[in-house]
C-alpha cells in the first residue's frame, strides 16, 4: 500500500496530507450518503411492511431507485426564502445541521485500526459534537421567522440538551469499563473477558453488564436524533414540520440528511459501545468489518421498528422521561458500575 | 512560515474578529452566535496547542450546553434597543476605566517573569500522551480537595437555583405518570358474577305465591 | 407497583408486546392493491359517473318531471324543459355539474322513468373546470356507452327493490 502511494504523495510535496484526508473523507462520505439514502428507502419499505403494505415499488426494481428519483426531485426545487427570514442564518441553518453529523465519523472506527482520526479522546469529541447539533435545528427556526418554525426549534433545544445529559451518563459507564476514551480501545476491552475466553464471546460485551444503561442509550439515542416516538420537534399534526416548515428543496433535503446520518451515527455508536463493534459473536467465527455492519443494521432496523409500533410522546412526558427517569436511573448506575469496578467482584480485571 | 503557526494565526483571526462582533453586533442573537465561533476557534488554538481534553471540554460544556441555554433566552427576549443604548456615553468613563484596569492587570501578569513564558518550561510530550490522563491524575491527587469542594459548591448552587425556581402552583392540573403506570384491572374494574337470565318461577313456587302473599318475599330470597 | 412489575417495567416489557405486534405483521401478507393494475370488485350499486338512458326504441327516457333537481341536496342538476315538435314534454336543457355533485343517488332514485343512473365509472377526470360541467349530450353519450352495463346493474338489483 505504502508503496504505491509514495509516487502519490512525492507528486503532491507537502500538501500530501491534506489531500490524503481529503481522499479518506471522500472515501467515507460517499458510502455513507448512499446510506443515507436508501436509509430512507428501507425506512419507508420496512414501515410500509409492518402496516401490511408493500411501500415504494414503481421507481426501478421493487422501487430500489427511489431515493436516487426523490434526491433529484429535490435538487431541482427552488430553494425559497421567506421575506421576513433573516438570510444569512436561513442558510447557515442546514449547513450546521448537516455539519457535525458528518465530522462525527472522523473517529468512528470501523475495524481495528481502519479509521480517519485515531484520537486518544475519540468519545469526547463525539460527545462534543452531537452537543453542537442542536444549532442547525436552532438557528433554523430562528431565522424562518415562522411561529412554528420558532416553536419545533426550542422543542428541539430542550429535548437535546435534557437527552445529551442522560447519553454522557450512559457514555461514563461505558468509558469506566474501558478505562478509555479511545474508541478502538473500548472495542477490544469487550473482545477480553470470561466469554470471550470461552468462544461466546457476545457474553463479554458491555451490554449485559450495563445491560440497563444500553437500554437508556438507546433511547436516549432516539430522542436525540428526534425520531419517533420521540418526534415532536416536526409534530407533523401540531407543528406542521418544525423548523424545517419553510425550508423547501435542497435545503430541506440537508436536514433529512443530517437526520439519518445522524440514525446511522448512534446505531454504529451503540454497536461500537455495547455491542463490541467489529468483535464476533463467537469464537470460531472471525471479527471484521461485517459485524459492525451487521449490529449497525439492526439498530437501524430498531429505529425504524419503533418508529412503525409506538404513537407520539407528549412534550411533556419526553422531559419527564428525560429529567426524572432516564438521569436517575444514569446517575445511580455510574456509581454501581464505579463501586463493582473497584471491588473484589469485578469482572473487568 | 510553519503550517501551524498558519493555523494559529487564521483561528486567532477569527477569534479576535468573533469575539468583537460579540459586543458590536446589533442583534443579541447574532451576538451570541459570534460567541460560539470564538469558543470553536478558542477550542481549536487550545487543540494546537495539544490540549486536546480542555478543548473538547470548551466546545462541549460552553458551545453544547451553555450557549445552547443562552441562545434559547436571548431569541424569547423582546429587546428594546434604543432603550439599550441610552445611557451609552454615561457609563463609558466607567466602563473603560474597567477595561483599561484589566488590560493593565493581564499584561503585569502575562509579561512578569513569575508567570511569563520563561517561567513555564514548554513540555515536550511523549508520543502516547494522553492529557485526560494526566489531569484526571492531578485532579484527583494532588487538587482532590479543591476539586471536591468545587463540585460540593457547585452542587448546593444547582439545588439553590433549583428550590429558588421551583414553586407549587395551587392551580396547576398534572398527571403522575408513576401512578397512572400502576393502574391495574383490579383495581379499576369490579368483576360480578351473576346469571345472564333470571329464572323463571316454578309453577309450584308461582302457585304459593299467589296463595300467599306475606311469603312472597321469603320466595324470592330463596331464589 | 410490586417488585415483579417493577422489573416489567424497567425492561420495557410492555413496550416489547407492541413491538412483537409490528414485528408479526412484518411478515404477515401484504393487502396492497396496485391500483392500475389491481383493482377492488365494485358493487353493482357503485354510485360514480352519471348517465341519462334512452328507451331500446331510441327514445330518451327523461320526461323532464325535475324531481330530480328538486331533491339534489348539492343543486347540481340545472333542467329546462319545452315541448318537443311531436308535443310530448322534453328536457331542453340537462346538465349536472360533477365539481357540485356529491354522489348521494338520490336523483337516481327520485327517477320515475329510470332516466338519471349513476354508472361504476370513476375514472374520468377534467384538466380545467369546465371538463366537469356535464351537458344533456354528454350524459346521453355516456348512457349509450354503458347501456349494456347499466342494464345489467339495474336488473341485479330490481328484487330489491
Amino acid at each position: 500500500m505504502d508503496a504505491i502511494l509514495q509516487p502519490v504523495a512525492n507528486f503532491f510535496g507537502p500538501i500530501w496530507p491534506l489531500v490524503w484526508s481529503l481522499a479518506k473523507i471522500v472515501v467515507l462520505l460517499i458510502p455513507l450518503m448512499l446510506g443515507v439514502a436508501y436509509m430512507t428507502y428501507a425506512e419507508r419499505k420496512i414501515i410500509g411492511f409492518m402496516q401490511v403494505r408493500i411501500g415504494p415499488n414503481r421507481v426501478g426494481p421493487l422501487g430500489l431507485l427511489q431515493p436516487i428519483a426523490d434526491a433529484l426531485k429535490l435538487l431541482f426545487k427552488e430553494v425559497i426564502m421567506p421575506r421576513g427570514a433573516s438570510k444569512g442564518l436561513y442558510v447557515l441553518g442546514p449547513i450546521l445541521a448537516i455539519a457535525p453529523s458528518l465530522a462525527a465519523w472522523a473517529v468512528i472506527p470501523f475495524a481495528d485500526g481502519v479509521v480517519i482520526a485515531n484520537v486518544n479522546a475519540g468519545l469526547l469529541y463525539l460527545l462534543a459534537i452531537t452537543s453542537v447539533e442542536v444549532y442547525g435545528i436552532i438557528v433554523a427556526g430562528w431565522a424562518s421567522n415562522s411561529k412554528y418554525a420558532f416553536l419545533g426549534a426550542m422543542r428541539a433545544s430542550a429535548q437535546m440538551v435534557s437527552y445529551e445529559v442522560s447519553l454522557g451518563f450512559a457514555l461514563i459507564c461505558v468509558l469506566l469499563i474501558s478505562s478509555s476514551l479511545n474508541l478502538s480501545d473500548i472495542v477490544s476491552s469487550q473482545g477480553t473477558g470470561w466469554g470471550a475466553s470461552h468462544g461466546v464471546g457476545f457474553l463479554s460485551w458491555n451490554w449485559l453488564p450495563l445491560l440497563p444503561m444500553f437500554l437508556v442509550y438507546l433511547i436516549s439515542g432516539i430522542a436525540e436524533t428526534n425520531r419517533a416516538p420521540f418526534d415532536v420537534v416536526e409534530g407533523e399534526a401540531e407543528i406542521v414540520a418544525g423548523h424545517m416548515v419553510e425550508y423547501s428543496g435542497m435545503a430541506f433535503a440537508m436536514f433529512f440528511l443530517a437526520e439519518y446520518a445522524n440514525m446511522i451515527l448512534v446505531s454504529t455508536m451503540t454497536a461500537l459501545l455495547f455491542l463490541g463493534g467489529w468483535l464476533s459473536p463467537v469464537g470460531f467465527l472471525p471479527d471484521g468489518f461485517h459485524w459492525l455492519a451487521l449490529k449497525t443494521a439492526f439498530f437501524l432496523f430498531v429505529f425504524l421498528w419503533v418508529r412503525a409500533t409506538f404513537p407520539r410522546f407528549r412534550y411533556d412526558q419526553i422531559m419527564r422521561l428525560g429529567w426524572k427517569v432516564f438521569i436517575p436511573i444514569t446517575l445511580v448506575w455510574v456509581i454501581v458500575v464505579a463501586v463493582w469496578l473497584m471491588s473484589p467482584l469485578s469482572i473487568w480485571k | 512560515m510553519e503550517f501551524k503557526t498558519v493555523v494559529f494565526y487564521f483561528l486567532a483571526a477569527i477569534l479576535v474578529l468573533a469575539a468583537l462582533r460579540v459586543i458590536t453586533a446589533r442583534n443579541p442573537v447574532h451576538a451570541v452566535l459570534f460567541l460560539v465561533l470564538a469558543f470553536f476557534n478558542a477550542g481549536g488554538i487550545w487543540m494546537l496547542l495539544g490540549a486536546e481534553f480542555l478543548a473538547i471540554t470548551l466546545v462541549m460544556v460552553y458551545v453544547g450546553a451553555v450557549m445552547v441555554l443562552f441562545l434559547f433566552v436571548v431569541m424569547m427576549l423582546d429587546i428594546d434597543f434604543a432603550r439599550l443604548r441610552d445611557g451609552f456615553w454615561s457609563y463609558f468613563p466607567v466602563g473603560a476605566l474597567i477595561g483599561v484596569l484589566l488590560a493593565f492587570e493581564m499584561i503585569l501578569v502575562l509579561g512578569s517573569t513569575r508567570f511569563g513564558f520563561e517561567a513555564f518550561p514548554v513540555a515536550d510530550p511523549a508520543a502516547d500522551f494522553s492529557n485526560t490522563r494526566e489531569l484526571g491524575l492531578v485532579l484527583y491527587t494532588e487538587y482532590v480537595y479543591p476539586f471536591e469542594l468545587a463540585s460540593l459548591v457547585l452542587l448546593v448552587a444547582m439545588i439553590g437555583a433549583v428550590s429558588l425556581t421551583l414553586r407549587k402552583r395551587r392551580a396547576s392540573k398534572y398527571v403522575q405518570p408513576s401512578a397512572q403506570v400502576a393502574v391495574h384491572r383490579e383495581g379499576r374494574v369490579e368483576l360480578v358474577k351473576m346469571a345472564a337470565e333470571k329464572d323463571e318461577p316454578t309453577a309450584a313456587e308461582a302457585a304459593a305465591a299467589t296463595d300467599n302473599p306475606a311469603s312472597a318475599p321469603g320466595a324470592t330470597a330463596k331464589n | 407497583m410490586g417488585a415483579r412489575d417493577s422489573f416489567f417495567s424497567l425492561f420495557l416489557w410492555e413496550l416489547l408486546q407492541g413491538m412483537k405486534v409490528t414485528g408479526r405483521h412484518l411478515f404477515s401478507r401484504k393487502l396492497t392493491v396496485q391500483y392500475p393494475e389491481e383493482k377492488t370488485p365494485q358493487s353493482p350499486r357503485f354510485r360514480g359517473l352519471h348517465a341519462l338512458r334512452r328507451y331500446p326504441n331510441g327514445e330518451e327516457r327523461c320526461i323532464a318531471c325535475k324531481l330530480c333537481e328538486a331533491v339534489c341536496p348539492a343543486m347540481a342538476i340545472t333542467i329546462e324543459a319545452g315541448q318537443r315538435d311531436d308535443g310530448s314534454r322534453r328536457t331542453t336543457r340537462y346538465d349536472i355539474d360533477l365539481t357540485k355533485c356529491i354522489f348521494c343517488g338520490f336523483c337516481e332514485e327520485a327517477c320515475p322513468v329510470d332516466a338519471v343512473v349513476e354508472t361504476r365509472i370513476f375514472e374520468y377526470h377534467g384538466e380545467a373546470r369546465g371538463d366537469l360541467y356535464y351537458t344533456k349530450q354528454m350524459l346521453l353519450a355516456v348512457g349509450e356507452r354503458y347501456e349494456a352495463q347499466i342494464a345489467a346493474d339495474k336488473a341485479q338489483d330490481a328484487k330489491y327493490r
